[in-house]
C-alpha cells in the first residue's frame, strides 16, 4: 500500500557487503541485510539507528557512491548507480564528514558548486538564509563544527534539489544553528522536497520526520509516523502507550511502596529523587498528593513525561551498548 | 503500513524546492568550472607555488651558472631550458596534482563532487585541464626568463616540444592520481616529492642520460622522467622528434591511466 504519486526514493531489499577484510580472516562482512524504505516527496523521511547501523552505508548506496551487493534502489525512477549528470543535478548530498576542501573559502565555494547546475538558488539568498554570509571568506579549516555542518547544507541544496539526502544533519550543531537548520528543513519539506535523513538523536527524529524507520544490525526493525510509533506496543509491553514517568524531589528515605496501587513503580533512584512509573491516571496523581499532604511533604521539583521515542528505540533494538 | 503522502499539495506548488525540475550546466562548463577552479586553488597554495615556479626557476639559474651541462654541443643553458620545461610538467602533474587529490580525498571532496552534476568523470577532466593551465603559466614563465638568459631554442622545436609536454603532463597526471588514490595522503606527500627530487635529480629530466652514471643510462630512457627530459632536448635543441620517447610516455599514461581506474579509491 502505497501513496498514488510516486515516490523520490524506493529501496527494496538492499544488501550490501564489505570486505574481503583481513580482521575477519578475508571473509566478507554484510554491513546491510535487507533494508527496504520509501521516502515521499514533500515529507521528512529518517532512518534513525545507532552508529554502525548501517544508515550511512544505505545512503551511500542510494546516492551511488556505493555499488550494492543486492537489492534494488530506484531514486526519482532512476538506478543511481548508472546515474549521470541529469539525474546528480535532481539531488542534494550532505555527507557526515562535510566534504569540503579546507583550504575553500565558504563564498567562492559555494558559487563555484552553484555553476554546476543549470538553475541554482541565488548562493547570496542561501548564504544569508543560512548565516554563512558572516563567515563567507574565512577559509573552511578555521570554521567552528556548526559553520562547516551549516556550508554543507548549503552546497546540498545550492542545485535546488528535488531530493535532500542529509547524514546527521544536526551534529556538531549549537542550538541556534540547530533550529535555523531545522526550520529550513521545514520549509522546504512544505514546499515539497522529498528529503531523506539519517540520525542517532531521537529528538532530531521526534522533532523533523513524518515518518521513521528505525534500523538496527543492518536491518529494518520498525517504522511508522513518530506517533505510531509512540503508540507501538512492543509484545512483551502491552499498554506501553499509556505508561508515564514522574519524577519529583522530596526528602531522602520516603516509604512509597504501599502508596500506589499494583502495576505502578516507584523507585528511589538517588537519595532524595523518586522515579513513578506505569500506566498512570489522574487518580494516581491525586493519591500521591493525598501522602504528600497527609505527610506535610511539598515535592522541590516534579514533571511528568510521556513514552518518547527514545523508550520505542530501546525497547526494539535492545538496551545494549555497542 | 500505508504512507501518506502529506506533501502531496504542496510538492504542486512551486518553491524553493527544485519542482521545475533541475538541469546540470552543460559538460563543457561544469569541466572548465572545475578545471578553474583547482587552477586557482593550486597557484593560490604556497607551497605548491614554490614547487611548480621557485624551485624550477633556481635549478635553471643553477644550471647556468655551474658547469654541470658542458661539453654537451650547445650552451648551458640551451641544453638545460626543455629539462626544466619538462621538470615543470612533472612538479604539477604529478606532485602538485597528486599531493591536492590525496588531501581531496581524505576530505571526502571527492565524494561529495562525485554527487554533484560534476560527476567522477567530470572531476578527473577538471583535473586535466587544471593541469595544463598551470602547465601554461609555468612555461611562459620559465621560457620569459630563459629568453631573458640568453636561450635560444630552435623554432622547429616548439611544436613538438609542447605536444611532448602535454603528452608528459598525460603521463604523470595518470601517475599521480595512481599514488593519490591508493596510499594515504601523507604517504602520497612523501612518495611524490621523494620521487620528485630523485627523478628530478637522477631521472634524466634536467640531467641528460649522458651526464649520469654509465649504468643508469639504459634505464633512465625507459622511465617517464628520462623519456619526456630527452624528447624536449631534441626538440628544442635539434627541431626533431623522438618518436621512441613518445612510445614510451604513452605507455607509461595508459598503463598508469589504467590502474589508477582499476586501483582507485574513492574514499
Amino acid at each position: 500500500m502505497r501513496s498514488p504519486q510516486s515516490p523520490v526514493l524506493s529501496i527494496n531489499g538492499l544488501v550490501k557487503d564489505v570486505g574481503p577484510l583481513s580482521s575477519m580472516d578475508g571473509k566478507m562482512l554484510r554491513v546491510v541485510s535487507g533494508i527496504s524504505l520509501i521516502a515521499e516527496r514533500g515529507q521528512v523521511t529518517a532512518l534513525l539507528g545507532a552508529n554502525g547501523a548501517g544508515k550511512t552505508t544505505t545512503l551511500e548506496c542510494a546516492q551511488g557512491l556505493q555499488k550494492s551487493s543486492g537489492g534494488s534502489i530506484s531514486l526519482l525512477g532512476h538506478d543511481p548507480a548508472t546515474a549521470g549528470a541529469g539525474l546528480r543535478s535532481r539531488v542534494g548530498v550532505m555527507l557526515q564528514d562535510g566534504g569540503l576542501p579546507p583550504s575553500a573559502r565558504p563564498l567562492p565555494l559555494l558559487r563555484h558548486i552553484a555553476g554546476l547546475y543549470a538553475r541554482p538558488w541565488n548562493v547570496d539568498e542561501l548564504a544569508g538564509r543560512l548565516g554563512i554570509d558572516t563567515f563567507g571568506r574565512t577559509t573552511v579549516r578555521r570554521l567552528s563544527g556548526g559553520q562547516k555542518q551549516r556550508l554543507a547544507l548549503a552546497a546540498a541544496l545550492i542545485g535546488k534539489p528535488e531530493v535532500l539526502f542529509l547524514d546527521e544533519p544536526s551534529a556538531g550543531l549549537d542550538p541556534q544553528s540547530r533550529q535555523l537548520v531545522f526550520d529550513l528543513i521545514s520549509e522546504l519539506r512544505d514546499d515539497g522536497m522529498g528529503i531523506i535523513l539519517t540520525t542517532h538523536l531521537m529528538d532530531d527524529a521526534q522533532r523533523l520526520a513524518d515518518y521513521v524507520y528505525i534500523i538496527d544490525g543492518g536491518r529494518n526493525v520498525a517504522e511508522g509516523t513518530v506517533p505510531e510509533l509512540l503508540q507501538r506496543a512492543p509484545e512483551v509491553e502491552a499498554g506501553a502507550e499509556h505508561i508515564r514517568t514522574l519524577v519529583f524531589e522530596a526528602p531522602a528515605g520516603l516509604d512509597l511502596s504501599r502508596v500506589l496501587p499494583d502495576g505502578v513503580d516507584v523507585a528511589e533512584t538517588r537519595a532524595g529523587s523518586y522515579e513513578v512509573t506505569g500506566p498512570l491516571t489522574p487518580a494516581h496523581l491525586a493519591t500521591l498528593a493525598a501522602w504528600w499532604e497527609a505527610h506535610n511533604i511539598m515535592p522541590g521539583s516534579m514533571s511528568l513525561q510521556a513514552r518518547s521515542l527514545e523508550d520505542v528505540f530501546l525497547d526494539i533494538s535492545g538496551k545494549d551498548i555497542r | 503500513m500505508t504512507r501518506t503522502p502529506a506533501g502531496a499539495a504542496a510538492a504542486a506548488a512551486s518553491g524553493h524546492a527544485g519542482t521545475a525540475g533541475q538541469q546540470p550546466a552543460a559538460l563543457l562548463k561544469r569541466v572548465l568550472l572545475q578545471g578553474r577552479y583547482e587552477a586557482l586553488a593550486m597557484l593560490r597554495n604556497g607551497e605548491q607555488l614554490i614547487l611548480a615556479v621557485v624551485l624550477p626557476l633556481l635549478a635553471l639559474v643553477g644550471l647556468t651558472v655551474t658547469p654541470f651541462l658542458d661539453g654537451m654541443g650547445a650552451s648551458r643553458i640551451n641544453v638545460a631550458v626543455p629539462g626544466i620545461l619538462a621538470l615543470c610538467a612533472m612538479s604539477t602533474a604529478f606532485t602538485g596534482q597528486g599531493i591536492a587529490t590525496g588531501f581531496d580525498r581524505r576530505y571526502g571532496v571527492l565524494r561529495f563532487l562525485s554527487t554533484t552534476p560534476l560527476g567522477r568523470g567530470g572531476l578527473i577532466a577538471g583535473k586535466v585541464i587544471s593541469v595544463l593551465a598551470v602547465l601554461c603559466i609555468q612555461v611562459a614563465v620559465v621560457s620569459a626568463v630563459a629568453l631573458a638568459l640568453g636561450w635560444q631554442p630552435t623554432a622547429a622545436g616548439w611544436l613538438p616540444g609542447l605536444a611532448f609536454l602535454v603528452l608528459g603532463a598525460a603521463a604523470f597526471t595518470a601517475l599521480g592520481l595512481l599514488v593519490a588514490g591508493t596510499v594515504r595522503p601523507e604517504a602520497t606527500l612523501a612518495i611524490t616529492n621523494l620521487l620528485w627530487i630523485l627523478l628530478g635529480a637522477l631521472g634524466g629530466i634536467v640531467i641528460p642520460a649522458d651526464k649520469l652514471p654509465a649504468a643508469a643510462q639504459p634505464a633512465v630512457g625507459f622511465l617517464p622522467s628520462g623519456a619526456l627530459g630527452g624528447s624536449l632536448r631534441e626538440a628544442f635543441l635539434n627541431g626533431a622528434v623522438d618518436f621512441g620517447a613518445a612510445f614510451i610516455l604513452l605507455l607509461w599514461a595508459l598503463l598508469a591511466g589504467a590502474a589508477a581506474i582499476r586501483w582507485f579509491k574513492w574514499n
